[in-house]
């Protein structure tokens, strides 16, 4: 891809506020003024919504200097250009001085928040190896090469009790454990940066603020199971991720963190990047190899499990970016520390991504064990808009919805298990009551049924099924039957599933049928939806405030408002897809959904 | 699994126009050489090769999978298989841009399909399509981790955050210059 050979980035922002004051203009300035200097090339415009310093817009970042520029006009712009990209001057009159830039995926630490994994996000140039150093970055791969032998590092990870945290919560040093033991010369250290839940998105985070630490971690499990290779297999999605990983390898590299003889101690251990290519499946351990190795990510059975027979049939242990990213904080700060954060079997913190209906969504960072209504409540703020809490939904496409009464739970592996639902690898959707649960089990399912390999039927043809049955009933067309043979269905496809997709696929659908049952009788039964979400079970209506004013007739895709200037217009019940773009276009709030 | 892909296989191969045939065309050649010679040493580069062509050259159609299976010297069903599995690889040529639109559980709760309904009607094609003058093909993709800035549309390599059906006409409008 080519945007690692731009020499700068600029982000402009195109917030609704900064583009109501010219930012369209701006860029079409911008872009006019790098045509004119033949920079189109080597300067990468990116449009962006999270600058926040809207008031003071249109306004725009170069990067690589990190300059904000403010109060931007068609001719400052060209300025910018001339001085700054030609020459390397800043141009001193429209840069922005003042506090820095609230970034809204990772904000300021909220109450019982704990930020160990994301401590270096945001806070240092995840492109200069050096700002990693001096946070005492490779000073445990270091240690782990001058002081410790690879046995005492497996101690040293078991004994903080770190889990996996790509979903399973497998012990870390135990799979570590069972590579060491393996008498092979060839082993492979594989860092799972596949990411695929939607919702999710720490992982993505933490190679793009702070690459090293990831790198540092899989180092440090080569060196702990005599591993000389790793991988890092990110989503093809991630395209800055990806960037920024080449750039950290490359500059590993350079500073003798990677490569032969690494410290003078003798170890050798290099790592390759490999791309995805969308496939959700290849999050799966056994899929995800069958990729690198070039081939459909279809997942196998275990065992021989790959710290036995791993990638092209050698031992090889495969972690998340996040496992590997707390290693080099285990080994500086000693295991006891670690343990001494989380509560019985779950230790540490645990990075998840906040979305839905809360006040701050975002990135979070708590100490396992945690319960849910504090995360809702104290870290994000509560519900938006005064709404009420309806479900939150943990563990992605395979997780499960989780009520109310529930809120005291602590999130840890077992407790959300318990409830049908898993931990996953932390996305946290929140969900308010204008939020319909059979239409969210219908989301899922889609998702699942389109990213089943195909390999084991009852997954294939199951989630399928489902689907089917899930969208008749959100059609106003379910049948009394119908929450029984869903019922009936789960259960054989968690039965007679090879991997972790199939097992898990129907949680959405059993957790809101447990939960939520009233809801899909009320859209078999009376053919309503309570949330009033389901399409074609609800009407949009024009009120008799309804001024005239035509917005909603120009933009409405199927043509079914009519009405004249300055008279109330009317939906045709026949055309109307239901698809609310003329609620949303109303500024009188003369439509509404019934 | 992508049964949309299955769909568009041709007949036989001779329906496939001839001008992406690497055979017939010299220019096509080269660029898969290249690409073939910079990645075959590589172990599993079959993934490797088909990622760098998808990006480079914009699809992998029928004629390209032969001539890539008979370089790497592996049964044409293992190229073939790899590229109607991952969604990434299209046969069919896509257009200048890509404009895809995250379905992520954050964008769809914050009302993406509202979005891919104004963009239809703003391009006059469906998804999954491509307009007629090649200019953008319009798809929807798998969460992108925006979510901060939902609901979000990625065009080619960028993010757009935070839109609405009336913000897609600007956002489309930047792209149909370049
Ligand atoms: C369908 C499916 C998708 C998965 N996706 C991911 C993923 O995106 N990232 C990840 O780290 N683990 C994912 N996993 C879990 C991996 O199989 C594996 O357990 C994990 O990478 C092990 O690393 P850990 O022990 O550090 O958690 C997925 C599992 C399944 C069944």
């Amino acid at each position: 891809m080519p945007t690692e050979f731009y020499r700068s980035h600029i982000l402009l922002c195109n917030d609704a506020e900064c583009l109501a004051k010219g930012a369209q203009e701006i860029e079409d300035a911008l872009v006019a003024a790098l045509d004119a200097n033949g920079l189109r090339d080597e300067v990468n415009v990116l449009e962006t919504s999270r600058l926040g310093h809207c008031a003071t817009g249109p306004e725009m970042v170069v990067y690589p200097e990190g300059i904000t520029y403010i109060h931007l006009t068609p001719d400052a712009v060209t300025e910018i250009v001339n001085e700054h990209l030609l020459k390397g001057r800043i141009v001193k009159k429209y840069q922005f001085t003042g506090e820095a830039r609230k970034d809204e995926e990772l904000r300021a630490p909220a109450a019982k928040e704990m930020r160990i994994i994301m401590a270096r996000c945001g806070v240092i140039d995840p492109d200069n190896i050096e700002e990693y150093i001096a946070e005492d970055g490779y000073a445990a791969l270091a240690k782990c090469l001058t002081e410790l032998t690879p046995r005492q590092v497996i101690d040293t990870v078991l004994k903080s009790g770190l889990r996996g945290r790509g979903g399973a919560g497998f012990p870390a040093g135990k799979k570590w454990e069972f590579a060491a033991d393996q008498k092979t010369d060839t082993k492979f250290v594989i860092c799972n940066a596949d990411e695929g839940d939607p919702g999710a998105f720490m992982n993505r985070r933490v190679l793009e603020g702070d690459p090293h630490a990831v790198l540092e971690g899989m180092l440090i499990a080569g060196y702990a199971i005599g591993a000389h290779q790793g991988y890092i297999y990110c989503r093809a999605e991630y395209p800055i991720a990806v960037r920024t990983i080449r750039i950290a390898i490359r500059q590993a590299r350079e500073f003798g963190f990677l490569g032969k003889n690494i410290l003078d101690r003798g170890f050798d251990f290099d790592v390759e990047l490999r791309i995805g290519a969308g496939a959700f499946v290849c999050g799966e351990e056994t899929a995800l190899m069958a990729s690198i190795e070039g081939k459909r990510g279809e997942p196998r059975p275990r065992p021989p499990f790959p710290a036995v027979a791993g990638l092209w049939g050698k031992p090889t242990i495969i972690n998340n970016v996040e496992t590997l990213a707390n290693i080099r904080n285990i080994i500086n700060r000693g295991p006891e520390w670690f343990a001494s954060i989380g509560n019985e079997k779950n230790k540490g913190t645990k990075t998840f991504t906040l979305a839905g209906d809360v006040v701050r969504t975002g990135l979070i960072e708590v100490p396992l064990g945690i319960t849910l209504g504090e995360v809702v409540f104290d870290v994000a703020g509560g519900i938006k808009h005064g709404k009420k809490f309806k479900a939150i939904q943990t563990g992605g496409p395979m997780g499960g919805c989780i009520p109310e009464q529930f809120l005291e739970t602590p999130i840890d592996y077992e407790n959300l298990a318990a409830l049908g639902s898993i931990m996953g690898s932390g996305g946290l959707v929140v969900m308010d009551e204008d939020t319909c649960m059979v239409d969210i089990a219908r989301f899922f399912m889609d998702f699942t049924q389109d990213e089943s390999c195909g390999k084991c039927v009852p997954c294939r043809i199951g989630t399928r099924r489902i689907l089917e049955i899930l969208e008749r009933i959100c059609a106003g067309e379910g049948e009394e039957s119908d929450i029984e043979r869903l019922e009936q269905l789960s259960k054989s496809i968690v039965a007679g599933s090879l991997c972790g997709l199939g097992q898990g696929a129907p949680n959405p659908v059993i957790t809101t049928l447990k939960y939520f049952r009233a809801e899909y009788e009320a859209h078999i039964k009376d053919k309503k939806c309570p949330a009033k979400v389901c399409k074609k079970l609800i009407t949009y209506r024009i009120l008799d405030t309804c001024p005239g004013c035509m917005v909603c007739a120009r933009n409405c895709p199927s043509k079914a408002i009519t009405g004249e200037r300055q008279k109330v217009h009317w939906i045709n019940p026949d055309l109307c897809e239901s698809c609310g773009i003329c609620m949303s276009v109303c500024k009188f709030d003369a439509i509404v959904v019934e | 699994m992508r049964a949309k892909d299955l769909r568009s296989v041709p007949m036989a191969p001779s329906l496939q126009p001839a001008e992406d045939d690497p055979i017939v065309v010299a220019e096509q050649r080269a660029r898969i050489d290249a690409i073939i010679a910079a990645h075959s040493k590589k172990q599993g580069s079959t993934m490797l090769i088909l990622n760098e062509i998808q990006a480079q050259i914009g699809h992998v159609s029928k004629p390209m999978q032969n001539y890539i299976a008979d370089k790497l010297h592996i049964p044409l069903k293992d190229v073939y298989g790899i590229v109607t599995f991952y969604s990434f690889f299209t046969m069919k040529p896509r257009g200048k841009h890509r404009v895809a639109f995250c379905l992520g559980t954050a964008c769809y709760v914050s009302g993406a399909e509202m979005l891919i309904e104004k963009t239809q009607q703003i391009l006059g094609v469906k998804l999954g399509d491509t307009t007629p003058d090649r200019k953008f093909t319009i798809e929807a993709c798998r969460c992108i981790g925006a979510c901060s800035q939902a609901p979000a549309v990625m065009v080619d390599d960028n993010v757009h955050g935070r839109n609405t059906p009336d913000k897609m006409v600007a956002v489309l409008r930047k792209y149909e210059k370049v």
